[in-house]
């Protein structure tokens, strides 16, 4: 059972220190952060189940894919969260490639309404690269990863051009996080070697 | 504090304000409804800045709390004192050292630096409150971009007293997209909204709104080509600090109406201060 | 020089609470008061404390008026801050107020009904002369020979001839809650009720007397109101069935209010509803007056008056927040004041340019 993984050591201050780490991350599109070292449960890297432990809870309806699913007790365990269908998830957690539009984008009163999609990829650091503009960044900054889903730069400009709806998405690798916000545009830079 | 959670509010309060503060962080300028808790401050008097400041606060941070520019000023001191009680974590004075600035009606006019989050308290977070009080209304407004509203307010006021008549809390377009309250600061500080290196969160306890403006941000003031926005301050320099480029406060000195003028901005007042002192001993 | 005296804000808060406590215990020749002598004489305030506080708990009630001097509303505040912090073990079930053990139960549409008339421990009757042998009175008054009893309800009668409208039907969702979640219009019942249980009682009197003004055509019938304990009951998921946790003491009133009838409804009465901690008459009746006139949409009735606007109502009903807001006018705003200073020189300046 996964659920014998434990959570955060210290919660207060880990599940602090991880939410600056994301925070920094949506406001600086791109940038890539380190987060507190935890034992993850299987199939989940270190950051995103810490992202999980920081943001998750009774109140956030998650969705998770197929691989996700691994790791199902230990987040009811130790978030709470219910499971939900994609088009009632506040947060999605997806191990493999994704839709973006199969998540609430949020309304034109209520573009908050929107899900925030923890998104595992094999390595954050290098990789394909992608160039980054808009909101948090003085200039168009490279942000380089591997296992994005292929198509994900179309998909993004579609998510992106329905501002001020929209999802956003937090990539996690490792113990490394960088972030997406819906204002972020971005184009590919070129074709890392992976 | 025994008997209190980390910074006063218990976790799952703190997830949910976190989590309005991403979203917040995502959509530039856009009001966030949060669950806003009762505080043990009373509201109008910073609950909703207290409580943006404990949900991002951790040990490492160095908090810095200013009402009108002032550290030393009575709200000012009882915040910073809240959190010390609460926290336990740093506090300093100077804008350069703190990773964290609660303020009340003020930007630093020391710049700020990457890695910095200026909190600001609001106490009404709708531009457009004044113009129409109801929320309904005004949440329809921000939806369909229809800012008409107050382009007519500031039209009637460049019309009736040949400028815009609002010299603080003046409205700013944030990101091109939305129409944004900065909080009750002097219109003088506005420029320094724009394309700020530090992120800026803004906290709406009564109201019960979080918003916010990322780094490297575009924020406009609202203005029109032939009366283009102009910010203003008292004419004069600092009676303490020489300087001709801060934000003044007129402090009447005796009961024949002396005035003098000194920075709003205890902080970079001292540090010219100190600074012209050292220059002074080495000449 | 004047600008240093402004420094020293942290002695000057110190020496202002020293000051507040000496000021708070008074006299020291004179007895202090003791918490359990102010939830026990002063039991209407406490009473108001608890439902503006939304905490029912006597003891901690009356230490919130012994602290805040005998301010209601700083007394409700400090229960609510504490509140705020007590972690939700369970949810209690809804409260059924037809069975609770009555002191006090009068209805204005009837002359006589079942159970009867009973007018409890009320002023009502009392004529309002000072009574200056009070402090003298001797220590224990007559003994009260009558028992709390459960009534039916009033309104049975009317309901069988479905004079009256019927109880909205029960539902399963959980109701909302506005210490948790913000407020969002249009407000449903469940939080517009919640509201204004918890709202300022002169708010909600000034509101349901303009109702009675003809600010918002109300035409209101006391159909019953009723004090007494109701038992609280949780249901532990791990039980399977409900326990009953204590007794609490509740107002409740159910106004009556014409209705002519709508396309879609028979010409009926309609219901206001009112219910709170403790006993306060004056509080419940303002509350279902206040609450009836909100349902105005819902029964397609133009909606003119300030009561019968929701987001008018439910946005200034809460007097923790009115007083935060209004008080916070205390505070430095010279930076903001010079700003204005600043721009009505300049106006001044122009407007004397274009005179001469």
């Amino acid at each position: 059972m996964s659920i014998t993984h434990p959570g955060f050591p210290d919660p207060v201050q880990d599940s602090q220190a991880c939410f600056r780490a994301v925070l920094d991350a949506m406001a600086r599109p791109g940038q890539v952060h380190t987060v507190t070292a935890l034992d993850p449960p299987p199939m989940l890297d270190a950051a995103t189940a810490a992202v999980l432990l920081t943001l998750a809870d009774a109140d956030t309806p998650i969705w998770l894919d197929q691989a996700a699913m691994a790791a199902r007790d230990w987040i009811t365990f130790h978030c709470g969260a219910p499971i939900a269908a994609a088009t009632a998830a506040t947060l999605a957690l997806a191990l493999e490639p994704v839709r973006l539009d199969a998540f609430p984008a949020g309304t034109d009163d209520a573009p908050e309404l929107s899900a925030t999609i923890i998104l595992q990829v094999a390595a954050l650091g290098r990789g394909a690269a992608f160039e980054l503009s808009g909101p948090g960044l003085a200039a168009p900054a490279i942000l380089e990863v591997d296992g994005l889903p292929a198509g994900f730069v179309a998909e993004w400009a579609a998510n992106h051009a329905l501002f001020p709806r929209g999802v956003d998405v937090i990539l996690c690798a490792g113990d490394r996080i960088a972030a997406l916000p819906r204002t972020v545009q971005i184009r590919q830079a070129w074709f890392g070697k992976a | 504090m025994s008997g209190y959670n980390f910074a006063y509010l218990d976790e799952q309060t703190k997830r949910m304000i976190r989590r309005a503060i991403l979203k917040a962080v995502a959509i530039p300028g856009h009001q966030i409804p949060f669950g806003s808790r009762e505080m043990p401050l009373p509201y109008g008097w910073g609950t909703g800045g207290i409580q943006v400041t404990a949900s991002i606060l951790g040990p490492p941070d160095v908090l810095k709390v200013i009402d009108q520019g002032a550290d030393d000023t009575t709200n000012a001191v009882s915040i910073r004192r809240f959190f010390a009680r609460t926290a336990g974590v740093a506090t300093t004075t100077r804008t350069v050292d703190a990773t964290i600035i609660q303020t009340r009606h003020r930007i630093p006019e020391t710049p700020l630096h990457e890695g910095q989050i200026l909190v600001y308290q609001v106490p009404l977070p709708e531009p457009m409150a004044r113009l129409e009080p109801s929320r309904a209304e005004t949440t329809r407004m921000h939806g369909l971009q229809e800012y008409g509203l107050m382009h007519v307010k500031l039209y009637e006021d460049i019309a009736r007293y040949g400028r815009v008549a609002n010299s603080y809390d003046f409205p700013v377009m944030v990101n091109g997209r939305y129409l944004m309250s900065p909080s009750p600061i002097p219109a003088f500080d506005n420029p320094k909204l724009h394309m700020s290196p530090a992120l800026q969160l803004f906290g709406a306890g009564r109201e019960k709104r979080i918003y916010a403006v990322p780094p490297y941000t575009a924020v406009r003031s609202l203005d029109f080509d032939d009366h283009p926005f102009r910010a203003g301050r008292a004419p004069g320099i600092c009676a303490l600090c020489g300087a001709d480029d801060s934000y003044l406060d007129e402090v009447v000195t005796d009961d024949q109406g002396t005035r003098m003028f000194v920075c709003s901005d205890t902080d970079y007042c001292n540090e010219r201060a100190a600074a012209a002192a050292i220059q002074g001993n080495a000449a | 020089m004047a600008y240093v005296a402004v420094k020293g804000g942290e002695r000057a808060i110190d020496a202002a609470h020293a000051w507040l406590a000496a000021e708070r215990r008074g006299d020291p020749a004179v007895p202090a008061l003791t918490t359990a002598q102010i939830a026990e004489q002063l039991g209407r305030a406490v009473d108001r404390v608890m439902a503006e506080g939304s905490l029912y708990d006597r003891e901690l009630a009356a230490l919130a008026i012994q602290q805040a001097q005998g301010d209601l509303i700083e007394a409700a505040f400090l229960l609510r801050a504490y509140r705020t912090t007590l972690p939700r073990f369970a949810y209690g079930r809804p409260v059924d107020t037809a069975a609770m053990l009555a002191i006090r139960r009068v209805s204005a549409i009837f002359k006589d009904l079942p159970g009867g008339q009973v007018l409890g421990p009320t002023y009502d009757y009392t004529h309002r002369l000072l009574d200056f042998a009070l402090p003298d009175a001797p220590a224990a008054p007559a003994e009260v020979d009558a028992e709390p009893q459960p009534l039916a309800p009033a309104f049975g009668i009317l309901g069988q001839e479905g004079l009256v409208e019927p109880d909205e039907a029960k539902s399963d969702d959980a109701p909302g809650d506005l210490t948790r979640d913000p407020l969002a219009f249009p407000a449903a019942r469940d939080v517009r009720l919640q509201a204004l249980a918890r709202g300022d009682e002169g708010f909600l009197l000034a509101l349901g007397y303009l109702t009675q003004r003809g600010y918002g055509n109300n035409h209101p019938f006391v159909g019953e109101l009723r004090v007494g304990e109701a038992s609280v009951e949780i249901e532990p998921p791990e039980l399977g069935f409900a326990i009953d946790i204590g007794d609490v003491v509740l107002t409740e009133c159910q106004m009556v209010n014409q209705f002519t009838g709508s396309r879609t409804a028979p010409p009926q009465f309609t219901r206001g509803y009112g219910l709170c901690f403790g006993h306060s008459e004056r509080r419940v009746m303002g509350m279902a007056l206040v609450d009836r006139a909100m349902r105005g949409a819902e029964l397609g009735e133009p909606a003119e008056a300030p009561a019968q606007d929701v987001e008018f109502v439910l946005s200034h009903c809460d007097n923790v927040e009115a007083t935060g807001f209004v008080e916070h006018l205390k505070l430095p705003h010279y930076v903001d004041f010079q700003s204005e200073l600043e721009t009505v020189r300049r106006m001044r300046a122009d407007a004397e340019g274009t005179s001469k």
